[in-house]
């Protein structure tokens, strides 16, 4: 088998649930030692895709090749050489931590010893803890082993699907690291999150929505795609009258919470509507009117985050309950 | 946001909930140690913590779900340890899985849960009204929940968990998976509650949720390591936000270990 120019190919895939279109035409191909995200609201068709590429799944039409095997016919040659760990309920409850790992290590012929390294700086938190049952540990917990169990083979692709959903942020951290050295080991990595601090540590993303791609590119590219001025805005006390202002503000476009500041776009009409001379002034003298103390206000570079509420922020179904 | 909570037919006056040395152990393991704190009406307080650092341990106590080891909480005005039956007919809960049923309808659900809270079959009904339309899920009502984006079931079982309106709602990573824009429309519903003078007893993983508390606390190996309001806390570690803050507690925990 000669290299594969990807080390995963998806040619217009669909697949679809009784009348529900899960993925559509997705096509999507990334090369060897990439570390890809997958980005999207719920029911964006995520942990479909994944599903298909680990050959659990069949497509209804349109190709997958993951590591140079097509997944129709390739199901053991690829099971061999991907690790996934699914978003939940990978691991057997009544089984000790130990006796999960050793288990998932005997199933691919090698043991836990021989790939140590791989697993260590996930492992270690777990260590203390090693013969009590899976189904005892606490949620997160659970992720880390779950995250070592698809490890213990070294895989030459690594799907995770939400592998952080219930880790804390020190783990998070550490998480990311690991991928970090597992890429640099040429591992190919396909992760799906709805962190958009960890979507900003891919090298690609795709962005999906109702089974679709919205588009491919880097975090970066992404984060320069927001159209229009973004600002942040804090004033004293608690964030939410806040926010109900801004959003009761004629002028404003978008406006989302952002930890303890809003985030703020205006509709264009409100620079040439400003009767103070900017918008600006015209945004603080509302602020002030409707008791907001020492309201600031700045420019801001927009995140990825920013740019994925912008993209998505537009349909219906989003459309927040409290309207504005 | 206190001035509300007299509205509520399950307020009491004073704290919603008392925790006094509240402690669990499972064999030699103790996963909560003695933790002491209150918690006022209309109240969103954060409850924080490392993986394992004992928050779902602590909150099912603190719902009657868990007998404590030793220490003392009472929620609504009833002990955890000896009323834990009076407990559940004041509190919501939202555990870390969903708890509504994937196979029943949108209007089962809520019939389903009117009924286990003891609600009147009238009540039920006009409640199931009011709650479809203000979640515009009114032509989704009779739909499977199994069949609903992640989302709109979150918010859901969120307005399930008020049906009958609790004097607490403990909610345990509501937001665990969600995407960024269904995250802040979940909080605008947190707001909207408290505002009505319903306690709000939250865990999260996202540190931007942090801020949005009234007052957080963080769980360290099974102790309370910090309580203050997010200003206070970013004061008394010079932190910047509530991320840096928490990676400092969270950080030392682990050298310990
Ligand atoms: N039934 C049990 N038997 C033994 N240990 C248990 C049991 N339930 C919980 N534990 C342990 O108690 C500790 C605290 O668990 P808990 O679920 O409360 O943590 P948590 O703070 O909610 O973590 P996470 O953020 O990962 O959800 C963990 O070490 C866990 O393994
Ligand atoms: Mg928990």
């Amino acid at each position: 088998m000669p290299a594969a120019m990807f080390a995963i190919d998806l040619q217009h895939l669909s697949k679809s649930y009784g009348p529900v279109q899960a993925v559509q035409d997705v096509s999507l191909r990334v090369p060897p030692g990439e570390l890809f995200g997958l980005i999207g609201p719920d029911g964006a068709g995520k942990t479909t895709l994944f599903r298909i590429m680990a050959t659990l799944l069949l497509p209804d039409a349109g190709t997958a090749a993951v590591a140079g095997h097509d997944t129709r016919g390739g199901m053991r040659a690829i099971r061999e050489v991907v690790g996934y760990m699914p978003g939940r309920f990978s691991l057997y409850p009544d089984l000790t931590v130990a006796e999960n790992l050793d288990f998932f290590a005997a199933l691919f012929r090698t043991t836990v010893r021989a790939n140590y390294e791989l697993i260590r700086d996930i492992y270690e938190p777990l260590a203390p803890f090693r013969d009590r049952r899976a189904g005892a540990l606490s949620g997160g917990m659970k992720q880390k082993l779950a995250l070592c169990c698809a490890l213990i083979h070294k895989p030459e692709v690594l799907l995770l699907d939400e592998p952080t959903t219930g880790v804390d942020a020190v783990s998070r951290q550490e998480f990311w690291q690991v991928l970090g050295q597992l890429k640099a080991r040429g591992i190919t990595i396909m992760v799906s999150t709805p962190y958009m601090d960890e979507a900003a540590r891919c090298e690609r993303v795709a962005l999906l929505q109702e089974g679709q791609v919205l588009r491919v590119d880097t975090p970066a590219a992404l984060q320069a795609a927001y159209p229009v001025p973004l600002y942040a805005v804090r004033a004293t006390g608690s964030l939410y009258p806040l926010l109900q202002s801004l959003r009761a503000y004629p002028a404003t476009r978008t406006v989302y919470a952002f930890g303890e500041e809003a985030h703020l776009s205006l509709l264009p009409a409100a620079t040439a509507a400003a009767t103070t001379g900017t918008a600006e002034a015209d945004l603080l003298g509302y602020l002030a009117r409707a008791g907001h103390a020492q309201v600031q206000l700045r420019g801001l570079t927009p995140t990825i985050e920013d740019t994925f509420m912008e993209l998505l922020g537009a349909r219906p179904a989003a459309t927040a309950p409290t309207a504005r | 946001m206190s001035g509300a909570a007299t509205q509520l037919p399950g307020a009491v006056a004073g704290p919603v909930i008392r925790a006094e040395g509240l402690t669990k152990t499972f064999g030699a393991f103790t996963a909560v140690d003695a933790i002491s704190f209150e918690v006022a009406a209309g109240e969103i307080f954060g409850f924080l913590g490392a993986n394992g650092a004992g928050k779902t341990t602590a909150m099912r106590m603190l719902c009657g779900l868990l007998t404590p080891s030793g220490g003392v909480a009472s929620v609504a005005g009833f002990d955890v340890g000896r009323e834990p039956e009076a407990i559940k007919r004041r509190i919501g809960y939202m555990s870390q899985k969903f708890s509504l049923y994937d196979d029943l309808t949108v209007r089962e659900n809520i019939r389903f849960y009117g009924g286990v809270y003891g609600l009147r079959t009238t009540e039920i009904r006009a409640k199931t009204e009011a709650l479809l339309g203000r979640l515009g899920l009114a032509h989704e009502r009779d739909a499977l929940v199994g069949s609903l984006p992640l989302g709109w079931k979150q918010k859901l079982a969120f307005s399930v968990a008020l049906l009958h309106d609790p004097a607490v709602v403990f909610l345990d990573e509501p937001t665990g998976g969600v995407d960024p824009i269904t995250r802040r429309q979940f909080w605008d519903l947190l707001y909207e509650a408290a505002a009505r003078g319903v306690t709000v007893f939250i865990t999260t993983h996202y540190l931007d949720e942090a801020e949005y508390c009234d007052r957080v606390s963080i769980m360290v190996d099974g102790r309370m390591a910090a309580l203050d309001t997010p200003a206070g806390l970013k004061q008394q570690f010079g932190a910047a936000d509530m991320n840096e803050v928490f990676l400092q507690l969270a950080r030392g925990a682990k050298n310990t270990e």
